[in-house]
């Protein structure tokens, strides 16, 4: 096995894909899903047992990301698909959320190492099955256009069934990308969470909750 | 470190922390030796730092298996250097280990929850015929609840309620107000005859009162009252933020660095070693304990320490290690073990859960409810009758602890939500994200265990730790008590999800072996050197004194005869009280030498 790549695929799952997307022929998963994707060539190690609790950390701080800029295209497109901006709170991309994601992936640890073989199988079906139905990539889609991609794979019960594989991934990508939306500033305030913040007292449910509970 | 000490103490969690505190007070010159690092909450804690802040979101690795907040250093499930085994394959007998290795041990991170054991919970083979008796009952203990809670500070109410004590007036700090989830359980819980009541946690819900209660806990040593009213004057009380698992910066909750070693070290009494990995208990020709043998960690050096009593509190099993490897022609199958019941009878909680969501609790105003950092009621054990009437098919109880929603969110925020949703994605999912955030509850059982012959460690006879000290190997079995009673809690809680409206997040376990947490996986380790009335059926007597070794004592859960569903840490706590006042007494009276 050549250590010296850059890629995070070895050579078969590349040039499958490749041939996927140039064929633009009907989608087989079991081209791209199942593929043996490579664990990191530079394999770093954990961040310890005893790591500094009170720094902050950067995805590429302590391990060296995966995606190539092809992939992040993609995986930007899709996390801002899952959690676009509205009024209330700004797109997934815009608080780092797949930067996150390519941390995640790219962690030393073994629960990661599966991860990393999902996302980056995922993101290379999405792209082949972008190309098969409108001939673009998935970053190049109009909103609609991506909708109707991920309407196909967005509920693991109700997917086709040769479109399980392609939903599994991404129920897994829509959960990495909402926990790392929810967790930042910007998110928690979205979804509701105004805690963390030290108080004098601490005076229980306030009225209008008791109320709607029928407790008051 | 000095040549010679009143006492040794192996281990600075809540026993040997307890033990340092009520020893140094008194006026005893204790060594306190520590496996882990030093370690200052006051300068680590990480306060208010939210998960994106930290690699991974914080969430579980092998390196951080709590998460990366948790407050436990170089430990976990796997402690590098340092394995045990497990005798059996089978996943289901296999018994999982938590080790801290850092000062304060395990109270850095535990979930505060502190409940006396009851009059039932001492005598437990009296009643139903299982497992055994302790050699003492509730009232010798309950003298020393009072101390432990008022020492330590622990706020909840006295509600009355059978096998659950009322602590003495005054003792307690008022329990904080129930939130939207658990006001809700009380509601519902009422008409399938559960009561919902404050929980008792080791949280300062208020700040301590240093006028009042050095006196009470050191009458007639002006000296201890000075040093205990200036801890508690340097403790905060809670600010309503910060999960407790992280620890406190600002002592409003327990642990051994906060609570019991400064005032401890306040007295120059103690003097503590950290990175010593205690081997083995030194013996002389008399049979006596004459201190411990030590490697340093750093050097790879052993070293002896010595003292006219040695007090093991390295958290149970470690402490049944150090037993088993303190073998001498004196005492071959290792030390306060002629008997061969040294590492016989562990005992884990029995834990269980099961996830609601509840409709009612969707889109609620928005509130803060973060509280003190877990729970504030529980559901504790309420079915004596009917167990004693036989229709329950298990015997011992458990109690229900609760996880409402609205806690800061974490990776798994919106985990299988596709479950609820459908799969949405877009505008959409960000719409179902705010209407289903805080509608979900867990509930938790935490249940008893009792002892049986198939549960307990042994020296490995291969295995060694990276400096060559024989390692633990672990052998587990559930009785069909613990199943039928996680049967039982996961059917419950499924009628209290109902009760609430809500539906069940996945069906109740069919399986008990498939919904229990294996052994060892609630960190509630006891046993392994029972207390008892004989030398012939126990390891200590009714102090924590060895049969064999009249100045060693075990000042942690090992002493334990029974593991009841409240969870061991107080317990512990009041055991090595007691245990120390005993101690102080046998070397005033010379019985130690």
């Amino acid at each position: 096995m050549n250590r010296e790549k850059k890629s995070p695929m070895n050579r078969r799952a590349a040039i499958k894909w490749m041939l996927t997307v140039a064929a633009s022929a009907a989608l087989a998963e079991e081209q791209i899903f199942g593929a043996a994707v490579d664990t990191p060539a530079h394999r770093a190690s954990g961040y310890g047992t005893d790591p500094d609790l009170l720094k902050s950390y950067k995805p590429g701080d302590l391990w060296p990301l995966t995606l190539t800029d092809e992939q992040r295209r993609t995986a930007v497109a899709l996390c801002d698909t899952i959690l676009p901006a509205d009024g209330t709170s700004p797109a997934a991309s815009a608080v780092g959320v797949p930067e996150f994601i390519d941390e995640w992936i790219s962690a030393p640890y073994p629960n990661h190492d599966r991860d990393r073989g999902v996302i980056l199988e995922g993101l290379a079906w999405l792209e082949a099955e972008s190309q098969r139905r409108f001939g673009s990539d998935f970053a190049g889609l109009i909103l609609r256009q991506k909708n109707s991609l991920c309407e196909d794979i967005a509920h693991v019960a109700t997917a086709a069934p040769e479109r399980k594989k392609a939903a599994q991934f991404f129920k897994r990508y829509r959960d990495l990308t909402a926990g790392g939306y929810y967790t930042t500033p910007e998110g928690m305030k979205d979804i509701g969470y105004v805690g963390n913040v030290p108080l004098a007292s601490f005076d229980g449910p306030p009225p209008e909750v008791l109320r709607k509970l029928g407790l008051a | 470190m000095q040549s010679q000490y009143d006492v040794i103490i192996v281990g600075s969690g809540a026993g040997g922390g307890q033990s340092a505190y009520t020893l140094t007070m008194a006026g005893a010159k204790v060594l306190m030796l520590e496996s882990g690092r030093n370690y200052d909450p006051i300068k680590e804690t990480p306060m208010f730092q939210i998960d994106a802040n930290a690699p991974l979101r914080a969430t579980s690795t092998p390196d951080k298996p709590m998460g990366f907040y948790d407050a436990t250093i170089d430990g976990g499930w796997a402690v590098p250097g340092e394995p045990y085994t497990n005798a059996s394959e089978d996943p289901d007998r296999r018994f999982t280990w938590w080790r801290a290795r850092m000062l304060g041990g395990r109270t850095n991170h535990w979930g505060r929850i502190s409940l006396r054991l009851g009059p039932y919970d001492f005598k437990p083979h009296q009643r139903d015929g299982l497992g055994f008796d302790w050699p003492i009952a509730y009232e010798d203990l309950a003298p020393y609840y009072d101390k432990v809670e008022m020492l330590v500070g622990v706020f909840g109410s006295n509600e009355g309620l059978e096998n659950a004590p009322d602590s003495s007036p005054g003792v307690l700090l008022p329990p904080p107000k129930a939130r939207a989830a658990e006001l809700l359980a009380q509601q519902r819980a009422k008409k399938l005859g559960m009561p919902v009541v404050p929980i008792h946690r080791a949280v300062l819900s208020v700040r301590q009162d240093a006028e009042r209660l050095p006196a009470l806990l050191h009458p007639g040593n002006p000296k201890a009252q000075r040093i205990l009213a200036d801890a508690m004057r340097s403790r905060a009380a809670c600010f309503w933020a910060t999960s407790c698992g992280r620890g406190c910066a600002i002592k409003a909750n327990y642990q051994s660095t906060t609570v019991h070693l400064p005032p401890a070290l306040a007295t120059g009494n103690l003097d503590i070693v950290t990175g010593a990995m205690v081997r083995e208990v030194a013996v002389n020709d008399e049979g006596k304990a004459t201190g411990v043998i030590f490697i340093d960690k750093a050097t790879g050096l052993e070293h002896r320490a010595k003292g006219r009593a040695v007090v093991l509190a390295a958290s149970s099993c470690d402490t049944v290690r150090i037993l088993l490897n303190s073998k001498s022609a004196q005492f071959p199958n290792g030390l306060a073990n002629a008997n061969g019941l040294v590492g016989k009878y562990i005992m884990d909680t029995v834990g269980t859960e099961l996830a609601g969501q509840i409709p009612l609790l969707e889109s609620l105003p928005l509130h803060n409810e973060d509280g003190a950092g877990g729970s504030h009621v529980y559901v504790p054990w309420w079915l004596y009758r009917e167990q004693l009437a036989g229709k329950l098919g298990f015997a011992r109880g458990y109690h229900i602890e609760f996880h409402p929603g609205r806690q800061m969110p974490g990776l798994g925020i919106t985990a299988n939500l596709d479950d609820i949703t459908g799969g949405s994605f877009g505008r959409k999912f960000k719409e179902d994200a705010r209407r289903y955030y805080g509608s979900f509850v867990n509930f938790g059982s935490r249940g008893e265990m009792i002892p049986n012959e198939d549960s307990f460690c042994e020296l490995d006879p291969v295995v060694k730790d990276k400096w060559g000290v024989p390692v633990l190997r672990f052998h587990w079995k559930w009785s069909d008590h613990e199943l039928r009673q996680v049967t039982h809690a996961q059917q419950t809680f499924a009628q209290l999800i109902e009760a609430m409206g809500g539906k069940v997040r996945k069906p109740p376990a069919e399986n008990p072996l498939k919904a229990i947490r294996p052994g060892g996986n609630v960190k509630h380790e006891v046993g392994g050197a029972r207390m008892g009335d004989s030398s012939k059926s126990s390891v200590t007597n009714r102090w924590g004194q060895t049969w064999d070794v009249k100045n060693l004592f075990l000042g942690d859960a090992a002493s334990f005869c029974s593991n009841a569903d409240k969870n061991p840490t107080l317990t512990i706590m009041a055991l090595a009280w007691r245990m120390s006042d005993h101690l102080l007494e046998e070397l005033q009276r010379g019985n130690l030498t």
